[in-house]
């Protein structure tokens, strides 16, 4: 530790002459702060309330996924992509599903398709009300942050219903899903489109022409678009810029270019234009769902997953009582079915960016190589960077904003 | 003009830098070529600077291990033109006992944390890098944990031998 300190300055100075009134006082912000939102460290100088310059860690919560993933059949990889961004644990979910199913060439059903765009403009409305509502919470206003927890709560209810589980879902399948939607849960997710728009209308007006809310993120961490390029950012920050950029419309996956949606830009690239671009970007989605849920009235009922036995496991009750079924279930399990040897980089648009999976595969049971892109990883390392000169409440906005999930930082 | 193919990106990357890139494939519509170390600041500011290529995001930067290859290292970049709306990956193979490959953040600033990543799991060394320390992993670590010498399982298990499968 002591070592990098010294680095950002020594004698605990960033002036030469080491006048007493000039003395930097080093503050660590995380690994527990609450402000950090998950565990990762910025030391920062800071001259009165202004950081001259900071150093950010991470690696705190690192539990080698990558690592592991060599070592793991495709099915066994799934609880791994489930723990990335855990506050939209689908996304993650279902864009490993897709790089699979892109290196062996399944062909998806259009009805399964839609379903998981469902499932994962929910995800993606789950993660954007957190990070909006943190963010008040961070400016000192909490009952925007509990109005919005209520709506996460009920999408996880939706969650539960399509798969059991509410947090880390492993909703997926090499092909689809394991189960079809029930009633129950197209009738939650009707229910969620006709509550959630008045709830964010609210959430809206608490914050959007709220004075002191404008004027604390207002111009707080502004950043050029050439900047954000240049440090790779993707997702709503890259977007509150103004660079349109958006996976779901530059290379398209599961039919999204069959929806009508807008790409919401920002102007000036500071707290709150990410705050309004990630606001309506949940209207987007809704807009999503309700186009989706219409298409698949049109598909025929009950097909939720490909025709390809060798890769999708088969229903539980069969592999008790059916040989082959156990045969199946077997060798998909211990990753001994054929999968051709390939390269494959498959990206979605995650909450907060571009979540590209890379895959070398050399036919064997796992991966030869598994990386993970991570929007938080590479959209955080401008924090640092862009603090010096900052006020530190003005930072703690800007850390807010980046909507840094540290499973995703640190993988 | 029509939108870039990756045939005509290929022509125009070799026509620049003739037998210092080498075509892969192109499966998967993402056209793969290999570039020499030597090189490979100048391809990646050829296509970040290119008038009409304007490969202006960096998408990822990392690394795979081949023990059994001479040249162990293959650092992998990936790179979006989001004008041309076209990916393509650029590849460099590297020596296996003292990889070395100068740093692409004179390139794009967004490489740094990228390659302390690559430089953490797998020990590979970009020269000019301003900051090259590990950031996932312990600052006293000794290994570099992604190489192919560390299994994780126990060798000696036998339920996973491709041997007993029939391969």
């Amino acid at each position: 530790m002591s070592d990098f300190i010294t680095k950002i300055s020594p004698n605990n100075s960033v002036y030469e002459d080491n006048d007493p009134q000039d003395e930097l006082i080093t503050l660590n912000i995380g690994p527990t702060h609450p402000a950090t939102h998950g565990v990762f460290q910025n030391v920062v100088q800071i001259d009165g309330e202004r950081i001259v310059s900071g150093v950010s860690t991470i690696g705190y919560i690192h539990r080698a996924f990558e690592k592991i993933a060599e070592h793991r059949p495709f099915y066994q990889i799934t609880p791994l992509t489930d723990r990335l961004n855990y506050c939209s644990a689908p996304i993650n979910n279902m864009g490993w599903h897709m790089t699979v199913e892109k290196l062996l060439k399944i062909e998806i059903p259009k009805r399964v398709q839609y379903m998981r765009v469902i499932v994962m403009e929910l995800a993606r409305i789950a993660d954007h009300i957190i990070c909006n509502g943190i963010l008040g919470v961070d400016t000192g206003a909490f009952s925007g942050f509990l109005y919005v927890m209520q709506e996460r709560e009920f999408i996880y209810e939706i969650f539960e219903e399509i798969c059991g589980a509410r947090l880390t879902t492993n909703i997926g399948r090499i092909g689809g899903f394991e189960r079809d939607f029930n009633d129950i849960a197209f009738a939650k997710i009707e229910e969620f489109l006709k509550r959630f728009p008045p709830v964010l209308s609210e959430f809206s007006e608490l914050f959007d022409r709220n004075r002191i809310f404008i004027e604390r993120t207002s111009g707080v961490a502004a950043v050029t678009p050439e900047e954000a390029l240049d440090y790779s950012w993707s997702g709503p920050i890259l977007r509150a810029t103004g660079v349109d950029y958006d996976v779901r419309v530059q290379n398209p996956y599961c039919s999204y270019e069959e929806f009508d949606f807008d790409v919401p830009v920002g102007t000036k690239g500071d707290v709150y234009d990410r705050y309004l671009v990630r606001n309506a970007e949940m209207w987007q989605s809704l807009r999503i769902i309700e186009q989706a849920l219409a298409k698949i009235e049109k598909e025929p009922k009950g097909v939720f997953h490909a025709d390809v036995p060798e890769f999708y496991l088969p229903p539980k009750e069969q592999v008790y009582t059916n040989m082959e079924a156990l045969i199946y279930h077997f060798k998909i399990v211990m990753g001994e079915v054929d999968t051709p040897k390939a390269e494959v980089y498959h990206a979605v648009e995650g909450a907060n960016g571009e979540l590209g999976f890379y895959l070398v595969h050399d036919g064997g049971r796992s991966p030869y190589r598994l990386h993970f892109r991570r929007p938080s990883f590479v959209n955080y390392q401008m924090f640092a960077p862009m603090s010096a000169g900052m006020l530190l409440s003005d930072a703690i906005l800007n850390m807010s904003s980046l909507n840094v999930i540290a499973g995703e930082l640190d993988a | 003009m029509d939108k870039l193919d990756n045939t005509y990106l290929w022509e125009k990357l070799a026509q620049k830098f003739t037998d210092q890139v080498s075509l892969l494939t192109d499966a998967h519509n993402l056209l793969t070529v290999d570039a020499k170390e030597a090189c490979i600041t100048a391809v990646l500011n050829f296509l970040k600077q290119d008038e009409e290529l304007q490969f202006i995001h960096l998408t990822d930067i990392t690394a795979v291990h081949f023990p059994l290859q001479k040249k162990a290292f293959e650092v992998v970049y990936h790179i979006h033109s989001l004008v041309n709306n076209i990916r393509i990956r650029v590849k460099v193979q590297l020596d296996g006992e003292n990889p070395e490959i100068p740093t692409a953040t004179t390139v794009w600033k967004g490489a740094n944390w990228m390659e302390r990543e690559t430089y953490d799991f797998y020990g590979i060394q970009f020269l000019g890098h301003p900051d090259l320390r590990r950031i996932l992993n312990v600052d006293d670590m000794e290994v570099f944990p992604m190489r192919k010498e560390y299994p994780l399982e126990d060798p000696n298990r036998v339920d996973k031998k491709d041997l007993y499968f029939g391969r």
